[in-house]
């Protein structure tokens, strides 16, 4: 039986994979480092954090749920930076 | 064929087709990259064959800091690289049918394997109450295997030592030259002032967590080495002077205090590296505390390199 937290689940979990998929495509495809960058931090923030957010109703807990945004919240965090380091060292 | 299934062929898959790549890939930088995405995808392989120890550590170590401390290295050699020539043909020759014999051992052992696997792991798992630890990798480490782990941080000294031999005369004393990667740079600077707190938090909560769960000295020792690191880096803390004596303190602690809990089982316990009875598990977290500190500081130092500068006060 699927219940409404289910369909969230299925729903915003395959929007997440939609989004890395887009994000690796757009990662061979582009023709230059800053678009490159532009496709890749799509991956981490709204790919990731769709695939967080699709987790969070099967997580073990308010600490398991606390868990996985923190892991997403360091991907954001880190991601972000890189792409400014990256996109600096170009320059 | 079942999902998990189907995933773990194509973890595999994807080993080999990067562990070849890696090979044929032009240019040491890029093969170093690889190295670092294939240390990974073997992270993620260790955790489905239910080594998290060892994927933690792969993860840290195999690809972490030694893909730094590649990486260093290929930005070193980048002037010989243009220069240098194949090796000659033979060379190239004995080199493939060495590689190649030992892949067919391999593959041998594989394909025909014993009738009983020699194990020793009933015997860890049973005899590992006895420590009060709750990972047995904990306890192979620290009580089985004691010394082993012990001559595995005097190894990792050594190897400072011979990065710090590199330093030439006149720099003796001096201070590895790592703000110097990159000029002030604000966002490295946000990023050293932001992440350190959470990741000195996660490195003592590994190396605590390590008695009983997977983790321990050495993961959380990797990741304060690279907190250390990126604070450097990014100028935020200036790195020390290898002539330091506080610092040289710090980096033999580890092993010096886990060398005196095994001479003391000479006179409390049954001989060397034994534990009396019923204190082996705040011992070993004692050991695996200043260990983590050394191998922190000792992973830190040999990512930073030799002495580049001499120090000014």
């Amino acid at each position: 039986m699927i219940t409404i937290l289910d369909t969230l689940t299925i729903l915003a979990v395959s929007a997440g994979t939609l989004f890395f998929i887009a994000g690796t495509v757009g990662l061979l495809r582009f023709p230059d480092v800053l678009t490159r960058l532009h496709a890749l931090t799509k991956v981490d923030n709204l790919g990731l954090g769709l695939v967080v957010l699709g987790l969070l109703p099967h997580a073990s807990g308010l600490l398991g749920a606390l868990k996985l945004v923190s892991v997403w919240l360091l991907a954001l965090i880190s991601g972000a930076i890189v792409t400014q380091l990256i996109a600096r060292a170009i320059r | 064929m079942t999902i998990p299934f189907a995933f773990d062929i194509g973890t595999a898959m994807l080993l080999i087709a990067v562990g070849g790549w890696m090979m044929v890939a032009q240019g040491t930088m890029v093969a170093v990259i690889i190295f670092v995405v294939y240390g990974l995808l073997m992270a993620i392989a260790w955790v489905r064959l239910s080594a998290v120890d060892v994927a933690l550590t792969e993860a840290a170590i195999g690809s972490g800091i030694t893909g730094m401390l590649l990486l260093s290295a290929a930005a070193r050699l980048r002037q010989t690289e243009v220069t240098s020539t194949l090796p000659s043909f033979p060379i190239r020759l004995l080199s493939g049918v060495l590689c190649a014999a030992i892949t067919s051992g391999l593959a041998v052992v594989v394909l025909l394997p014993a009738d009983v696997a020699p194990t020793l792991a009933p015997m860890a798992m049973a005899n590992l109450p006895e420590t009060g630890l709750g990972n047995p990798v904990a306890g192979v480490l620290f009580a089985f295997r004691a010394l082993d782990t012990l001559l595995e941080k005097v190894v990792l000294l050594l190897a400072l030592l011979g990065v710090w031999s590199l330093a030439p005369d006149r720099l003796w004393g001096g201070v590895p030259a790592l703000d110097s990667y990159a000029p002030p740079n604000d966002i490295l600077v946000f990023f050293a002032q932001v992440l350190p707190p959470f990741g000195i938090v996660f490195a003592i909560y590994m190396t605590w967590t390590g008695a009983s769960n997977p983790g321990g000295a050495f993961q959380g020792g990797t990741v304060l080495a690279v907190m250390w690191l990126l604070v450097m880096m990014a100028g935020v803390v200036r790195a020390p002077p290898i002539s330091c004596l506080r610092l040289r303190w710090l980096l033999v602690a580890g092993p010096v205090l886990f060398l005196m809990v095994g001479l003391a089982g000479f006179a409390l316990a049954a001989g060397f590296l034994a534990y009396p009875a019923g204190y082996a598990k705040p011992l070993i977290v004692v050991v695996e505390i200043g260990l983590a500190l050394s191998i922190g500081a000792t992973l830190g130092l040999l990512a930073a390199g030799p002495p580049e500068r001499n120090h000014q006060p």
